[in-house]
């Protein structure tokens, strides 16, 4: 033991050497949380902020210098037709495409939880959308929505259903027919592979035990399959309409709003008003509206989520 | 009520050399409480999974009641089955839990309500009926399945391991729970389990499983005392059977009948031996005493265990005059295992 005790005093000694700060779970706790807190308040609280000051001044491209209005901007936006239109616009693309979003992610995920050759094909090609930049796939969409040469409207030429050209996103109605196509065409894989871990989470003596009481497919779906993977459908609704109702990159690419503001939407709106049109101060205006939906529609959401979970 | 036969049942899982049930013939009788007992992996619960349904054969044929059912689908079969997690819908109240498989045949809600309120007060649940899973301790959600099992009046039920995910103490009056329920609704059933005591004292019968093919089918009491090779010698009783090599035959015998001189009366049949004892554990209601036995065969090393009422002392490190009569020795095939005819020591 003599030989072992000095050692054990310098053991000791190095406790107190820098190498073991960061054993230090005081130190070491913030430093590890530091990058996220910068992150989110460089990226997200500062301008959720400057938007915020924006929306009660006067401020615009060519005058930044800043004065208090109070809430003219917002009694201005509340006023004008355009921001009533892009508003219900939102919400009606918002709740379209989530209800197609739910019934096409469920059959996706039932079908990627079953076995069969050549799975990981079809897993990737599901994915494929996801993975795909917004405005990339969108200009493709643009592409196939085309006034004269979409290959949808050739292909319903050739198939005998239609004469002409349908002019997909010069019509009011298709413009926004389009538009969900789109949104529903992107959100679909995050939905279904969403699903499809709550459905292998499922365990699989709860599937015996249904297929041995006699429930045939759709009574195992609506009183199994649904119930037990309700809380990641909430939670992939939630992901969804977040991505949906905030999207700019769709609508713009798309139609810019058009025609005549028939697809026109918050972000877009803000974007053209603020950006383009120059009124930084009305544009932050119009993008604050989406904060108290989008913040209702969480706290639901995820309410009920809690709410499943401990029943 | 109905019996269940399984002819030539094979079943090979892909990637897998060895079938998990190789070319298996079993028939059980009328009312019979059937228990497959193995240890994990012999293919018990692929077995009761192919009779369920759940899987289908490679090849072979499953009749219920006389009738073929390889090709249909569990709920074409007249089965009830209660899964080792019980697996009841968390999501539902005990009550509709029991309730579901009657109305998935479309059963008529006051009949659904009757039977749900007979097959409850039969198991002794009906406060609980209002509460889910989550709520209920294990041994209720166990009475749940059995409830839930039990209302559709199946042909036959199917039991996988349903004790064993119960604590010990629950465990036991659990499994009385199970006899009487038997005992009351007198219908066939297959009780797959890997416990022992669960098997002798709930089965009419035991089949004995191992590498997916039944070693030995006999009632408790036969497959006890007569194994019919060295792996249910060995697998059946705790600690288990002795087993002394000799040149051209392996001789058998259970632990307690290795008893000291002078505690029993052997008669002309006892056969003397020298034990000489390492260890005495002593647990209680016995005492455990292992050591190296001489004149069987070659020395070697066995248990012997002396109910509490022996109190004969039998000191560690001494060699002590034990006997066993020679109708407990059992002989068995030095290369197949298989049991041999009785004959004398």
């Amino acid at each position: 033991m003599s030989v072992g005790a000095p050692e054990a005093g310098a053991l000791r000694a190095g406790r107190r050497q820098p190498r073991y700060l960061l054993d230090r779970e005081g130190l070491l706790g913030p430093l590890l949380l530091m990058p996220a807190v910068v992150y989110i308040l460089a990226l997200v609280a500062v301008p959720f902020f400057l938007a915020i000051g924006f929306s009660l001044s006067d401020v615009t491209v060519g005058d930044p210098s800043f004065d208090y209005v109070g809430l003219r901007n917002f009694r201005a936006v509340l006023r004008d037709p355009v921001f009533l239109r892009a508003l219900r616009n939102s919400l009606f693309i918002t709740v379209v495409t989530m209800v197609l979003v739910l019934v096409l992610g469920k059959v996706l995920a039932l079908v990627l939880v079953k076995d069969f050759r050549g799975k990981w094909l079809v897993r990737f090609l599901v994915l494929l959308p996801w993975t795909t930049p917004v405005s990339l796939a969108t200009i493709a969409w643009l592409w196939l929505l085309d006034s004269l040469f979409s290959p949808i409207d050739w292909t319903l030429r050739r198939l005998g259903l239609l004469e002409g050209n349908l002019h997909w996103l010069g019509n009011d109605t298709l413009a926004m027919v389009s538009v969900i196509a789109v949104q529903v065409w992107r959100i679909v894989p995050l939905a279904a592979v969403i699903i499809s871990a709550g459905l292998a989470a499922i365990p699989q003596d709860i599937n015996d035990a249904a297929e041995v009481d006699g429930a045939g497919f759709w009574r195992k779906l609506f009183q199994v399959t649904i119930p037990l993977t309700a809380p990641v459908m909430a939670v992939a609704t939630l992901f969804g309409a977040i991505l949906v109702f905030t999207d700019l990159s769709v609508v713009y690419v798309l139609t810019r709003g058009g025609p005549v503001d028939a697809t026109q939407t918050l972000p877009t709106w803000a974007f053209f008003r603020g950006i383009q049109g120059g009124d930084l101060a009305q544009g932050a205006a119009v993008a604050l509206f989406l904060f108290p939906v989008l913040l209702a529609m969480a706290v639901l959401i995820l309410r009920a989520v809690r709410r499943m979970e401990t029943m | 009520m109905a019996t269940v036969e399984v002819r030539h049942l094979t079943k090979r899982f892909e990637g897998n050399a060895t079938p998990a049930v190789d070319d298996l013939d079993l028939i059980t009788g009328e009312g019979e409480y059937l228990v497959l007992l193995g240890p994990s992996g012999c293919g018990k619960t692929t077995l009761l999974r192919l009779i369920a349904g759940l899987e289908q054969p490679t090849s072979g044929e499953v009749f219920i009641g006389g009738e073929p059912m390889v090709g249909l689908p569990p709920r074409a079969r007249r089965i009830a089955m209660v899964f080792q997690s019980y697996a009841l819908y968390p999501h539902k109240t005990a009550r509709k839990n029991i309730e579901f498989p009657l109305r998935a045949a479309g059963v008529a809600a006051e009949e659904r309500a009757k039977k749900v309120e007979w097959a409850a007060e039969l198991l002794g649940i009906t406060r609980l009926l209002d509460r889910r899973p989550r709520h209920l301790s294990g041994g209720e959600r166990q009475r749940v399945a059995l409830a839930r099992a039990l209302v559709r009046e199946p042909d036959v039920f199917l039991l996988d391991e349903p004790l064993s995910n119960l604590d010990a103490k629950l465990r036991a009056t659990a499994r009385d729970d199970l006899k009487q329920f038997q005992d009351r609704v007198d219908t066939t059933t297959i009780y797959v389990t890997h416990d022992q005591v669960e098997a002798m004292g709930l089965g009419d019968r035991i089949a004995v499983m191992a590498e997916g093919r039944i070693r030995q089918l006999g009632t408790p009491f036969e497959v006890y005392d007569d194994p019919a090779d060295t792996f249910v010698a060995t697998f059946l009783g705790s600690p288990p059977m002795n087993m002394v090599e000799r040149e051209d035959v392996i001789v058998g015998f259970r632990p307690e009948s290795l008893l000291p001189k002078g505690v029993v009366d052997g008669g002309p049949e006892a056969v003397d031996v020298a034990f000489e004892v390492s260890r005495v554990e002593y647990l209680g209601a016995e005492r455990q005493v292992v050591g190296t036995v001489e004149g069987l065969g070659p020395p070697t090393r066995v248990i012997a265990v002396l109910p509490a009422n022996v109190s004969v002392a039998v000191p560690a490190g001494e060699v002590s005059d034990f006997v066993v009569r020679a109708s407990d020795l059992r002989f068995f095939d030095k290369t197949t295992g298989l049991r041999l005819p009785r004959r004398h020591p």
